[in-house]
């Protein structure tokens, strides 16, 4: 690993578009927002950004293949833009060239934007995954979906660590309950209704053993960031956040190719988190991280997620739920925005959103969700199954 | 000596009690009666399936490479031009250079297929044979042949070494007997008055067929052991081997009421039923049905011993059931009923043929790769090894996943992903010897799915692309 990225890069201004079943806005209405509410907040114009990378999953059913949406969309400036894709990660992914660019001294100025409308597909839930795994694995691939995929980590995990269904699932849905207590008094969030452990238990089954309230929402929604060079922040603004380090990593394929995995955890979150770690300089997460948003597509997810992160020992994540370790006036408070639960996930949006969160609570600006005197923050993203992933995670901070 | 060699038959799980279709359709045609229960082939299944897990199990212990040719009997081809027994034979993994057939348009198709291949490799021409003859076979709603008809098949291996009962001689009686028929245009059978394809053809044809093997061969009816033939119509079963002069022990049980007409793989499932009872020196006389008749007549040798209780036949099929106490579903399953799918359910991607053509050993055969550096087995073939502390690149060799078992290493059932049965239910496999992949799950309630429950695999439809006229086959995980 070479030197890293931590405090080369930082990030001066955020958008981010309400998330939810805009049926009277398309890609294009997302995106001018979340980038007007962006270069505001930074105090630019749009002639100041140099570069920029665009992350969106489902290039059919937004605005198209290639880099060309969001520099039409924009009327960007004839300056470099690139579209990049890589599942859940897209938008973190976006993030990353930008920041790349600019730490490698090629742009002081650069934006990272993502997008998705997800409401145009005409499915609840993600549309059709066996149109994105490719022409041969379609053939040979069982008709699996997203919440099934993770279902089978419910599965095998409720069975390594003893748990019958039932408990697994209380466990469970305490992750959702948090996530929906949080989203209820967020703006920005897609839903607000604060829900029970029984409501949870009680909603009908997706892909066993996972209801429908352990799966996150199908929204539409975009977010951006603005990244300059760390020595020039405050010229900009006067609370600029930086990041302390920013990861990717893609499965092997050793998971469901090699019979080492015991499917109870996600192997690249465990790897990129030990490469995140490194590059921020963090030894000990669960006492440093002080706020995180992770990718809870699914309540199982947030569970291992917990685990794979170092925040919680290995089976104990549970524990931790239990103890109120995880809300909002918890040790370290996950999805203080109410998560991908309450967003929903646009799934090239999604990163940026939760990057959204923590640079607005570093900023001391979360209003009514604010915690207390936050100064790192952690952000992660799941593309795939368990058994297969695409993973980003980010660290910021003061 | 020629003969059988070795013997495999398969039932669908599904069973489908012959009230529960009258009590549905009798109002039409309250004469169309009959009691017991009928094969249902599941929603993934047609004659090309059910061949290949009839001769998965026929051809257990032998070589794939052994086998010189696969011939194929239907009446319920999924195709009207594309030859069954060569996806069959790639199924299996056979090697390429074989001869194939496809037999078919009349449920005699099944014992004429067996005398062609006896006669194969009695010229010569081959050392042995695989025979597979499967039926999906669908009546109209409401029609006599919706209760009598079923589903089923039936694999021999044919040969001249370690034969378990020899081929002793035929006598055949074809005629174009319009009893019933299909145009190319019918889905299901148009026929002519029950009582003329009762009177005028079963109660004739298959007499005259057996009293002319007796007399050429010049057998008393003592001297056979067992005579079985279609119970096509139950109480002029018993009134033919009376009229031929067999005693009720001589007559193998026909499986009507229990098993129905299952077509061109009839005959020789009542064969094997009779071989699964027999004993050395045992003379077995087979007869089929359709536009005619074959009789066939084998005689048991000393090797029945080392086979018997190895093969799953027709026993452990008739124990092993599911009811499906559903017609709707029943009609749902052989498409007589379109219901609605959802948007998920038309978002059938288009199927490269090139891609699937290229690499039919993977998807119809399931051969992943072994690594010959550190011997572990792969699906789908890998040019890398997947093992991390190895990574060899091109090191690899053919690894046939078909014939493995292994074990449910995790599992769902989905209610969101389409599938013409929901739940859907899937499971990572972890197969004995090594190699993980997963697998749809089918014949299987969700309820009885456990972690470490041991699988086998299946030939399956995955799926169908009905605008591209696609059958899209490939395995799937099956509780053993």
């Amino acid at each position: 690993m070479g030197e890293g990225i931590k405090d080369k890069v930082a990030i001066i201004g955020m958008g981010c578009t309400k998330f939810g079943e805009h049926w009277d806005k398309g890609s294009e209405d997302l995106i001018v927002e979340a980038f007007t509410e962006a270069v505001e907040d930074a105090g630019i114009e749009k002639k100041d950004i140099q570069a920029a990378w665009y992350g969106s999953c489902y290039e059919e059913l937004n605005v198209g293949k290639s880099a060309l949406p969001l520099s039409r969309t924009l009327k960007l400036p004839f300056i470099p833009v690139t579209r990049v894709e890589n599942l859940c990660a897209s938008g973190s992914e976006a993030l990353r060239g930008a920041v790349y660019g600019v730490a490698s001294g090629a742009y002081d100025i650069a934006m990272a934007m993502g997008a998705e409308k997800l409401k145009d597909t005409g499915y609840g839930g993600l549309s059709e995954v066996s149109t994105i795994l490719g022409t041969k694995n379609r053939v040979i691939f069982p008709a699996i979906s997203a919440p099934g995929a993770f279902a089978m980590m419910a599965n095998r995990y409720f069975s390594k660590y003893g748990m019958s269904t039932e408990e697994g699932k209380r466990s469970l849905a305490k992750i959702s309950v948090n996530s929906h207590k949080n989203g209820s008094i967020n703006p920005k969030a897609h839903l607000h209704r604060i829900i029970t452990e029984e409501d949870v238990l009680n909603a009908p089954i997706i892909a066993s053993p996972l209801g429908l309230l352990d799966c996150c929402g199908v929204s539409d929604g975009a977010a951006a960031a603005i990244v300059c060079r760390a020595d020039m922040a405050n010229d900009f603004i006067a609370d600029p956040v930086f990041v302390k380090a920013l990861q990717i990593g893609i499965s092997s394929g050793e998971e469901l190719g090699y019979t080492q995995w015991d499917g109870t955890y996600v192997e690249s979150t465990v790897r990129t988190a030990a490469r995140t770690y490194k590059e921020a300089g963090i030894k000990n997460p669960r006492e440093e991280i002080n706020m995180m948003e992770v990718h809870d597509c699914f309540s199982i997810t947030e569970l291992v997620t917990y685990e794979d992160l170092q925040i919680s020992p290995r089976g104990k994540a549970r524990n931790d739920i239990e103890d109120g370790f995880f809300t909002i006036e918890g040790k370290i408070p996950s999805q203080p925005d109410g998560g991908l639960k309450c967003f929903g996930h646009p799934i090239g949006a999604s990163g940026l959103r939760m990057l959204y969160e923590m640079y607005k609570q570093l900023q001391g600006k979360a209003g009514e969700r604010q915690i207390k005197d936050p100064k790192i923050g952690l952000t992660h993203n799941l593309g795939g199954f368990p058994q297969m992933n695409v993973i980003s995670i980010v660290i910021v901070g003061l | 000596m020629i003969g059988i060699v070795s013997y495999g038959g398969y039932l669908p799980l599904n069973r489908i009690n012959r009230d529960i279709i009258f009590k549905s359709m009798g109002w039409l045609h309250q004469a169309t009666y009959m009691k017991g229960e009928k094969c249902v082939a599941n929603f993934d299944e047609d004659s090309v399936t059910m061949a290949v897990a009839s001769a998965m199990n026929c051809l257990e212990g032998y070589d794939r490479d052994y086998v010189d040719g696969l011939y194929f009997a239907t009446t319920t081809s999924p195709f009207k031009e594309r030859r069954c027994a060569n996806i069959i034979g790639t199924a299996l993994d056979l090697k390429s250079q074989i001869r194939t057939a496809d037999f078919t348009d009349s449920t005699s198709a099944g014992t004429s297929a067996l005398i062609a291949a006896i006669d194969s490799i009695g010229a010569g021409s081959a050392n042995n044979l695989l025979l597979c003859a499967s039926d999906v076979r669908v009546g109209k709603p409401g029609s006599s042949q919706e209760l009598s008809f079923s589903d089923g098949a039936a694999s021999l291996l044919l040969g001249d070494d370690g034969v378990i009962a020899s081929w002793e001689g035929y006598y055949c009686v074809s005629y174009d007997f319009p009893d019933h028929w299909r145009t190319e245009n019918d889905r299901t059978d148009r026929a002519w008055e029950d009582r003329f394809g009762r009177e005028q053809g079963y109660r004739k044809f298959i007499p005259e067929a057996i009293s002319g093997l007796l007399s050429k061969y010049n057998l008393q009816q003592k001297d056979i052991s067992k005579v079985a033939f279609p119970g096509i119509y139950p109480r002029d079963h018993i009134a033919i081997y009376k009229r031929l002069g067999f005693e009720p022990d001589q007559v193998q049980d026909h499986l009507m009421t229990v098993m129905g007409n299952i077509g061109t793989s009839y005959p020789l499932m009542i064969l094997i039923s009779a071989l699964e009872d027999s004993s050395p020196g045992d003379k077995i006389i087979v007869a089929g049905f359709g536009n005619g008749s074959d009789a066939l007549l084998f005689q048991v040798t000393e090797e029945i011993e080392k086979i018997k209780g190895q093969k799953r036949g027709v026993k452990r099929y008739l124990e092993s059931k599911r009811d499906l106490n559903n017609y709707e579903k029943y009609l749902a399953f052989r498409n007589f009923i379109s219901p609605e799918g959802g948007i998920r359910a038309e978002a059938i991607p288009y199927t490269a043929l090139s891609l699937t053509w290229r690499d039919r050993r993977e998807i119809l055969g399931l051969c992943g790769t072994r690594c010959k550096k550190c011997g572990t087995p792969q699906y789908p073939a890998q040019k890398v090894c997947v093992n991390p502390d190895c990574g060899a690149i091109d090191e690899m060799e053919y690894y046939r996943f078909s014939d493995k078992k292994g074990t449910i290493f995790s599992f769902t059932g989905d209610l969101l992903a389409f599938t013409p049965n929901p739940p859907g239910i899937y499971a990572v496999i972890d197969f004995d010897g090594g190699g993980r992949f997963w697998f749809d799950v089918t014949d299987c309630d969700l309820e009885s799915m456990k972690i470490g429950m041991p699988v086998e695999v299946s030939f399956r439809r995955r799926y169908v692309d009905e605008r591209g006229g696609i059958v899209g086959y490939f395995w799937k995980a099956v509780p053993v």
